[in-house]
């Protein structure tokens, strides 16, 4: 699981959904890196993404990891934003048989991990499909 | 002109009727329902919590105030369902929306007092000129115990309102706050459920406080029921502010579009708040809306509010109390009972 240390710096990315944009190639990703993976360019500047996408695809997950019991049966899918840029969000409050390949989604803010009884909380993106 | 330059609400989806929560304790649901005047009520998910809605909802009155977040000056959080019982959960909210770290940001209790209180602090600040918007929570995911009358309505949600100068939504008029030490519901700390004292909770705390911060309020702003267009209460069930709206002489049309409770349950610090979003998403330029909240402990802050031009235009940019009260999922009591932690799961 996530270090306390890691989780803090992780902040602007699972907060606020900050992403990386390629100066060079326009290419989007989340979280952003240091280097482009289309590109190979250092030049990647930080951007708020968009909070809406579409499902490229999913899966539903009956035997979870430790910690995300409590969620099980649940749905993970690959988002692509609205600028293109793709990252794997849990699905909630969405029946199953409502989720479908193209189906738009929003992000929304939620709690992802509670370090058991006595530990931290931690927050972060989840996405909701959008009738 | 100081007043509300934004608002927003947010419920969760997942809801349980009376009907279930009777069917449970072998109750009579036609009898509760005519008693609490409460239909259903919200739960929250298993990742939802008073913090995420909070965010939800201080998202939405962001996207109406149409301003940097960097330019709120205050963030106040106001729940008796803090996620933490040491760590201030609008650090949280307030890292998440943008507005750090050039902000001042504390968490508020006073029961369901807690939401309207964030209002009238950073109402305070913004007119004496200290900051340039404040931004006030009222959010819980409050429980009853099971078997409570209080399960039938503890509920979960919250609604954030942005305070400022310019580009007021509804310009406030005058506030007035009644409080006295009443010993009608608390919850010592440690305890997972609130102890509360029945009858206790109506006369002496609840319409007490209610109808003499209602009317200290009027009188300060030199009005009347008639002067007003919309009134709101603190709505512990659907019954209580129904009765103080008619005991204060308002009538159906100035009480119904701020009764939330019938639907949503009793939100606790979101609940009057609530009540003041879902008439801000019907009302027009020059209406005055009369909101009253009230706190075990106990005390009440009024506000009355006048309706600016303005509101039509940003009231689209999110979503109203009529959309997320709309959708729905409907939980038995096993369920429920999981999500509110009511089920010992094996920990090992
Ligand atoms: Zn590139």
């Amino acid at each position: 699981m996530l270090t306390i240390p890691r989780n803090w710096r992780e902040k602007p990315q699972r907060y606020m959904l900050k992403g990386g944009k390629c100066k060079d190639c326009g290419y989007t990703m989340y979280p952003a890196r240091k280097v482009c993976p289309k590109c190979h360019s250092e030049n990647i500047e930080i951007i708020d993404l968009p909070r809406e996408g579409k499902i490229l695809t999913y899966t539903v997950i009956y035997s979870a990891p430790e910690g995300f019991e409590d969620f099980s049966p649940y749905a993970v899918a690959i988002v692509e934003l609205t600028n293109g840029a793709r990252l794997m969000l849990q699905i909630v409050d969405t029946d199953f048989n409502n989720i479908e390949i193209g189906k738009k989604v929003s992000v929304v803010f939620r709690r992802l991990f509670v370090e058991g009884k006595a530990g931290i909380i931690i927050y972060g993106p989840k996405a909701i499909v959008e009738d | 002109m100081t007043g509300i330059v934004g608002y927003g609400c947010y419920v969760p989806k997942r809801r349980i009727k009376v009907e279930e929560i009777a069917a449970q304790w072998g109750e009579n649901a036609e009898t509760l329902k005519n008693g609490l005047l409460v239909r259903e009520k919200t739960v929250p998910a298993k990742d939802e919590d008073s913090v995420t809605i909070a965010y939800e909802a201080a998202r939405n009155a962001l996207k109406r105030a149409e301003i940097d977040p960097q330019e709120i000056g205050a963030v106040y959080i106001g729940s008796e369902s803090k996620p933490y019982a040491v760590k201030p959960s609008a650090t949280i909210v307030a890292d998440a929306l943008g507005i750090t770290p050039a902000v001042h940001v504390a968490d508020y209790e006073f029961a369901c007092k807690a939401g309207s209180e964030t209002v009238f602090v950073v109402y305070g600040l913004v007119k004496s000129g200290e900051i340039k918007y404040g931004l006030g929570i009222g959010s819980d995911t409050s429980q009853g115990a099971p078997k409570d009358p209080l399960e039938y309505t503890a509920a979960a949600g919250g609604a954030a309102f942005i305070m400022g100068n310019d580009n007021v939504i509804a310009e406030v008029i005058a506030t007035y706050s009644y409080t006295t030490d009443t010993p009608d519901f608390w919850r010592r700390d440690g305890q997972s459920y609130p102890t509360h004292t029945g009858p206790f909770t109506g006369a002496p705390a609840y319409f007490h406080h209610t109808l003499n911060s209602a009317k200290g309020v009027m009188e300060k702003a030199k009005m009347t029921p008639k002067d007003i267009t919309y009134c709101v209460f603190h709505q512990p069930n659907g019954a209580f502010p129904l009765r103080a709206s008619k005991m204060l002489g308002f009538t159906k049309e100035q009480f119904e579009p701020g009764w939330v409770a019938p639907y949503i349950g009793n939100t606790y610090s979101g609940c009057s708040l609530l009540g003041l979003a879902s008439v801000l998403d019907i009302a027009k330029a020059n209406d005055i809306i009369l909101v009253t909240s009230f706190g075990s402990g106990a005390g009440s802050d009024s506000f009355i509010f006048r309706v600016t031009e303005r509101l039509e235009k940003v009231r689209n940019n999110a979503p109203l109390l009529k959309y997320y009260a709309d959708r729905k999922q409907y939980v038995n009591y096993a369920t429920y009972a999981f999500l509110r932690g009511k089920i010992k799961m094996r920990e090992d």
